[in-house]
């Protein structure tokens, strides 16, 4: 050991930091494909701050001056459409890699015990990125920012008693303006990515304690060799450093085509009427929002107004995204990997994987009979799954789990 | 010296009091944060009345004036148009026809329950344009009988394109869509014949 880092290691413990997290943190050594995308989302937090920062020393957070503004950071800054069509592909792409990460988790049974946890930090994260992206939304002040706002938060609005007066404090005003959009800047470049930074920092702390689960779902820390190191573990620098920033550059490869040569990607990354300034008093023919929360605004329009209140289909939606948080809990299979469940299990969890799918395409179509029941059948199937789980995930024969992992 | 001896009992009580204490604290020290996100002076101020001057409304058509930043719609409804308001063959689609169930609290007191306008005054109508589903404005549609909005049961009103409610040409909403509850009728009177100001309730005659 050098004397300048034995000198900072008196002082601060920098060996021990990169030891545990890096050098002597033992991964499993059958990582997939689906083992990826924890480390991309981490490379993506880092594209949108600094894209993030950027956009923040142009843009004007003043309803007046707001659409102009990014008009003017898309024609007259320098590189500026490079830097905001990067930070707007990358939101999509971000929630591309979230889902694939959560999908993981659903299919390695990640979720289970001793990971608990980490699954709660990862949802409640999930949860603020969704807030964030829609934040991040409102901020051109185009057409969809505009009319997206009035209705999200008006959502707010049906809850009984104390919904007006928490709409209008929401607001700051009595209908969305310049007051709700310059909090929504505050919110979406300082409050949230500050919090983002600290769960993120929590979940990897969490999770390095535990260990990383794997596609077999054994614990490779219940197999160690003489010197307490697992068997089955690799150190994760250099061999998944290494790995990674692979997948990282053919990551990046797709990012640039997007962010290139379809960086609205056929609507579904960025709206056409957003490129139309927000009008207070003309609705859009048709509103949809942004593809990753599509699901959740499906739940919502399938759920009918019950007593005369809208609360109801409110509380479906945010229902669909907190019962993910029960996960650990409802799941009472012996085995964690898909590997080893039942027949009947995977069948299933097809089933919740197509009806997420479904809901998400049709919260992007306009409202007809059809699409209503659609909606109804499949938001019933996607909650099924979570309430039946207990059930379920005990029926059927799993397989033999190994000792050590395979592959 | 004495022998010291620790009291828990007196340790916990006052690890709690001194914990109430500090939440009170908390509280009030996050009511003026809190407080900063209410409707400034400006803001209120911004919500004034503002008056509207309909001598030139013809019938079938429909201004828009922004009243709180809220679009207000003052629309003129022909003969026609009344009686169909009126008529069974509507009122049977309605969910709240009289105001008298979920819409209780969606207009004021002094406006008719089947015009939903102020008396003597029916024709033209007062409406705030904004959905009572989740905010979007709707379409004007007065053309009954639209092909798209159902046909024979359209007797011309609006149409919410987010999440397809439907509104007579009296604001009330139609049975069975998202829409809970009827559209709101603001305060309003009458200053002149053609003078219509919004935001203020009608003086008792």
């Amino acid at each position: 050991m050098n004397n300048k880092q034995s000198w900072i290691d008196q002082r601060f413990p920098l060996s021990k930091v990169i030891n545990e997290h890096l050098a002597e943190y033992y991964t499993p050594r059958n990582f997939n494909f689906w083992y990826f995308f924890g480390g991309l989302a981490v490379v993506m937090l880092i594209m949108q701050l600094v894209t993030g920062i950027f956009l923040t020393m142009h843009y004007k957070p003043d309803a007046e001056y707001a659409f102009a503004s990014v008009e003017y950071i898309m024609r007259d800054v320098e590189w500026g459409w490079f830097i905001r069509y990067m930070h707007s592909t990358g939101a999509s792409a971000f929630f591309v890699i979230i889902y694939l990460h959560m999908m993981r988790a659903l299919l390695y049974g990640s979720y289970k015990g001793p990971r608990e946890l980490i699954w709660i930090l990862g949802m409640v994260l999930y949860i603020l990125l969704l807030a964030e992206a829609f934040m991040g939304y409102v901020l051109p002040w185009g057409q969809m920012s505009f009319w997206g706002a009035q209705v999200i938060i008006s959502l707010f609005g049906s809850v009984p008693i104390v919904g007006p007066d928490l709409l209008v404090w929401i607001l700051g005003d009595y209908a969305v303006g310049d007051a709700t959009l310059n909090r929504f800047f505050s919110l979406h470049v300082v409050v949230i990515p500050l919090i983002l930074v600290v769960l993120v920092f929590l979940h990897i702390v969490a999770l390095h304690h535990v260990g990383s689960n794997n596609p077999d779902g054994i614990e490779i820390k219940k197999n160690k060799d003489a010197d307490g190191i697992p068997k089955d573990g690799i150190p994760f620098h250099p061999y998944f450093t290494i790995k990674d920033s692979v997948v990282v550059v053919g990551f990046l490869w797709i990012f640039c085509a997007v962010v290139f040569y379809a960086p609205a990607l056929n609507g579904y990354f960025l709206e056409a009427p957003n490129f139309i300034e927000a009008n207070p008093l003309k609705t859009p023919e048709h509103i949809a929002p942004l593809w990753y929360l599509t699901p959740y605004y499906s739940v919502l329009r399938a759920i009918p107004p019950l007593f005369g209140s809208q609360f109801p289909g409110v509380l479906g939606m945010f229902a669909a995204l907190g019962v993910f948080f029960l996960l650990p809990w409802l799941d009472r299979s012996p085995v964690k990997s898909i590997r080893y469940r039942s027949p009947i299990y995977k069948w299933i969890l097809g089933t919740f994987v197509i009806s997420f799918i479904m809901l998400g395409w049709l919260g992007v179509q306009p409202v007809t009979p059809l699409y209503v029941l659609l909606a109804r059948i499949f938001t019933t199937l996607y909650f099924s799954f979570f309430i039946l789980m207990p059930w379920f995930s005990t029926l059927g024969k799993t397989k033999e789990v190994p000792e050590r992992v395979t592959g | 010296m004495s022998e010291q001896t620790i009291d828990l009992k007196k340790r916990r009580f006052l690890t709690k009091a001194t914990s109430v204490v500090g939440a009170v604290g908390v509280g009030f020290a996050a009511w003026p944060f809190l407080s900063t996100w209410k409707p400034s002076a400006k803001a209120k101020a911004a919500g004034a009345p503002i008056d509207v001057d309909i001598s030139k409304l013809e019938a079938g058509q429909l201004v828009r004036v922004l009243w709180r930043k809220k679009p207000v719609w003052i629309f003129k409804r022909d003969e026609k148009a009344l009686e169909s308001l009126d008529s069974e063959d509507l009122i049977k689609n309605l969910d709240d026809p009289d105001g008298t169930g979920n819409s209780k609290n969606q207009q004021p007191n002094y406006v008719t329950s089947n015009f939903r306008a102020i008396k003597n005054k029916e024709s033209v109508a007062v409406i705030v344009g904004v959905c009572t589903h989740l905010g979007c404005s709707p379409t004007y549609r007065p053309e009954p009988g639209a092909a798209d909005l159902g046909g024979d049961s359209w007797k011309g009103g609006f149409y919410c394109p987010c999440h397809g409610s439907k509104f007579d040409l009296a604001g009330r909403v139609y049975a069975g869509v998202p829409a809970p509850t009827n559209l709101v009728i603001p305060p309003y009177q009458y200053v002149t014949d053609s003078l219509i100001r919004i935001g203020v309730d009608q003086q008792k005659t």
